[in-house]
């Protein structure tokens, strides 16, 4: 059972990356606009002729 | 003399050659529209960026600064078939944005926090009845204070600094329970860890605030939905000056760029945005957004003209006026500052069953511990029951119950036409007993309409509105307009203060005054049954015929007067205009009671009658002399037409043509408000079942998880009921 020792702090690490990656998102922009980007999620990406930076997102695009 | 148009005040400069603007935007409302506006605005050589917000219908917009005018963003969104004006983000909606996205922040970090004290609390929970170790246990209890700890007081900020602040001017709200139970919970858990005990409550003091914060992110998202929404009516409703840049040129800038002094054109048909004194011209101008009185005034040189006047028949050049003090709109204002300012503080449900709740909760934790001390158990152990009742009762399903109620019956709103903007209208609407209606652009609507088109046969209308497209003249415009009319014909030339004549089909064809066309008698007949109408005459050849103009009631204006007064809402008009025309308007809509001439004082002096006779009474208006009543009034809503100022107070603000959905918030509100009571009665029923538990010390963190989790989902589900409300005939 001493394996418990690292599985634990393994399973902590992959949470905090999932977390640092949801904080990530967030400061990216991505929930500012959440009923565009569930309609950009389904329109050919041949439309969309540019994909802003996320320089352009963190501006408050 | 050809405009321009200059948007400069609305460009930012991000450096490295970028210009930057904001439109909101009209009408974009699904993917189609937005790969439409992103392609035909990226076409633009120079152009960096355009990308559309679908959330605040909203487009930004980047370009390399030089050549690129901003006005050609707006006509080619015009030629896409979208209305775009310049919009700036006012820094009240930028703090509302910063503090979603921190809600956001402190859910994700509380929530992933819960999920995992939970995978490490389960094993606890089973191994306690099995053969786990106690050194296993005290690990899992170590991990656990290593990541709530740390999270909580992260996560935790919201709460705290408000029950902080709270405390310092010496209230109480919901936020104190929570800090107190939350603080308490962590500290017990740390010392019980230490203690090698059985039991820590890491879990419990996490997932509370991972609950809570959903509530605070659901309150907050839909206020920041309104404020984007009336943000850009704001933008869209931006007044606009035409200012002379020269001694023959001139150029439309926003007003806030006019100062005193400047000159400015009034042409017909606008409506002036500044206060001032005419100069040069002659017309007739509509005061009735200020005054309510529909009978057109005369001013030429010499005369003093108020924002928010409509300019009727001629050209009238302004020279902007200094002395903004003292002026009609001034007056208002001070009227409006001194009706915010004495709207007494409503007390929102929350904040008052707070009130109750923390004295009451934190008294029982007391008596708990002096009981159980009393029956002769050590202080450790009192002291470990005593916060587990705290623990218990923390008011996990209370802080969900109303802000989940409110986004649902706000979203429910928002399809049915109506606008929030501000978060306790809701439950401000849903008292209400008593509206009191303003006449003009609220029970009527607020363009002219043409009222006996049934009586000219449609081929004479239809060229009657055609000849119209050539006259500024408003009322021929609703002519235009209600007939129609999309080509103009061609060499129509007209005569000042007259009308309009033209050529077709080898005839002479007129459009103006009755004296112009030999229709008096027309007229006449029309104003002898119709005093409040304004008469245009149309002669084609031989042929006469004369239009009614007037504003209408809107169309469902008497079924939704009926349907409030079988709601048991008292109804009464209070109106700026003449007593004939608001007799007619009472008596067509079954009104009983009815005002007319009345100043924007003796508005409030009637709202402050029925509040002290005992009434909740709704305003609703649209004018700038309604804005100090909107906000005397308990609660008050205004149609999307209305003046600025007016809906920057109103709480409530209605779209479309329909007057229905007053009817609609009032009944969505009130089942809102039945939803928060039975909401608040399950949470505190939750806590009647579970306190005697803990006072009797037998919760352990198993049991606290459960209650918080089962009593959060059925408030949920509760709320959730406030989508609908039950349809009847009106």
């Amino acid at each position: 059972m001493e394996v418990i020792v690292f599985l634990v702090p393994l399973a902590l690490l992959l949470g905090v990356f999932g977390l640092l990656g949801f904080l990530w998102s967030l400061k990216n922009g991505q929930y500012d606009d959440l009923e565009g980007a569930a309609w950009r999620a389904i329109s050919d990406d041949d439309e969309t002729p540019r994909t802003p930076g996320p320089s352009a997102a963190r501006r408050g695009v | 003399m050809q405009a321009t148009r200059d948007f400069s005040h609305y460009v930012k400069h991000l450096g490295s050659g970028l210009a930057h603007i904001d439109l909101a935007v009209e009408g974009v409302s699904c993917a189609g529209c937005m790969s439409k506006i992103e392609r035909g605005l990226s076409a633009i050589p120079d152009v960096t960026l355009a990308r559309v917000n679908l959330t605040d219908r909203r487009v930004a917009l980047e370009w390399k600064e030089g050549a690129l005018d901003p006005a050609r963003f707006i006509d080619r969104l015009a030629e896409l078939g979208y209305k775009a004006y310049p919009f700036e983000t006012v820094s009240a909606e930028t703090a509302e944005v910063e503090n979603s996205r921190f809600l956001l922040r402190c859910l994700g970090v509380a929530a992933f926090a819960t999920m995992n004290v939970m995978m490490l609390s389960i094993p606890v929970w089973s191994g306690n009845v099995s053969d786990m170790l106690p050194e296993q246990r005290d690990f899992f209890h170590w991990m656990s204070a290593l990541i709530a700890l740390p999270a909580a007081a992260y996560a935790g900020q919201p709460f705290f600094r408000s029950a902080f602040n709270a405390l310092r001017t010496g209230n109480v709200n919901m936020d104190v329970p929570i800090s107190i139970g939350v603080i308490l919970a962590l500290a017990m858990s740390v010392v019980e860890t230490i203690g090698h005990a059985e039991h820590a409550y890491f879990d419990a003091a996490i997932m509370l605030l991972t609950f809570l914060l959903v509530g605070r992110y659901l309150d907050q998202s839909m206020r920041r939905r309104t404020r984007a929404v009336a943000g850009n009516l704001a933008a869209l409703k931006a007044e606009t000056a035409t200012k002379f840049v020269g001694p023959d040129e001139i150029s439309v800038v926003p007003a806030a760029a006019i100062r005193a002094g400047d000159i400015v054109l009034l042409r017909p048909g606008e409506r002036c945005a500044v206060d001032g004194t005419v100069i040069d011209g002659r017309s007739e101008i509509d005061q009735s957004l200020i005054t309510g009185e529909t009978r057109h005034a005369a001013v030429e040189a010499g005369s003093a003209v108020y924002a928010g006047s409509l300019n009727i028949s001629g050209g009238l050049r302004i020279r902007v006026s200094a002395a903004a003090e003292g002026t009609l709109l001034a007056e208002i204002q001070r009227l409006l500052d001194h009706a915010v300012q004495a709207r007494s503080r409503y007390v929102q449900l929350a904040d008052r069953a707070s009130r109750l709740y923390a004295p009451v909760v934190h008294a029982t934790a007391l008596l708990t511990m002096i009981g159980w001390l009393i029956a002769g158990a050590s202080l450790h152990d009192s002291i470990i029951t005593a916060i587990a009742v705290l623990i218990i009762t923390c008011p996990c399903a209370l802080g969900l119950a109303i802000p989940t109620v409110q986004t649902i019956a706000a979203g429910a709103m928002f399809r049915a036409g109506v606008l929030i903007n501000s978060g306790d209208a809701i439950e401000r609407v849903a008292e209400v007993d008593h509206i009191i209606f303003d006449k003009t652009g609220t029970l009527t609507l607020p363009e002219l309409d043409v009222v006996n088109s049934a009586a000219v046969s449609a081929d004479v209308f239809a060229l009657a509105g055609r000849l119209a497209l050539a006259s500024h003249h408003p009322v021929a415009a609703a002519l235009a307009r209600t007939a129609g009319a999309k080509s103009p014909l061609p060499g129509v030339t007209e005569e000042p203060g007259q009308g309009v004549r033209g050529n077709f089909g080898g005839e002479d064809v007129r459009l103006g005054r009755p004296s112009f066309c030999g229709a008096e008698d027309l007229a006449d007949e029309i104003l002898r049954r119709d005093p409040e109408a304004s008469v245009v005459a149309f002669a084609h050849g031989e042929k006469r015929c004369a239009f009614a103009v007037r504003q209408g009631l809107r169309p469902d204006a008497r079924e939704t007067v009926a349907a409030l007064q079988k709601r048991g809402i008292a109804v009464e008009i209070l109106s700026g205009d003449r007593e004939p025309a608001v007799r007619a308007a009472a008596h067509t809509l079954g009104v009983p009671e009815w005002r007319a001439g009345v100043t924007p004082a003796d508005k409030i002096a009637r709202i402050e009658e029925l509040k002290r006779q005992g009434f909740k009474v709704m305003m609703v208006g649209d004018g700038l002399n309604d804005a100090p009543s909107l906000a005397a009034a308990h609660v008050s809503m205004s149609p999307i037409s209305a003046a600025h100022l007016s809906q920057a107070t109103a709480d409530l603000v209605f779209l479309g043509k329909p007057l229905a959905p007053v009817i609609a918030a009032v009944d969505y509100s009130r089942k809102a408000l039945r939803l928060m009571r039975q909401n608040l009665y399950l949470a505190v029923g939750y806590n009647f079942l579970a306190v005697p538990i803990a006072i009797l010390g037998f919760v352990t963190p198993l049991i606290a998880a459960a209650a918080m989790s089962g009593s959060s989902i059925l408030v949920m589900l509760n709320a959730l009921r406030g989508r609908r409300v039950r349809q009847e005939k009106v």
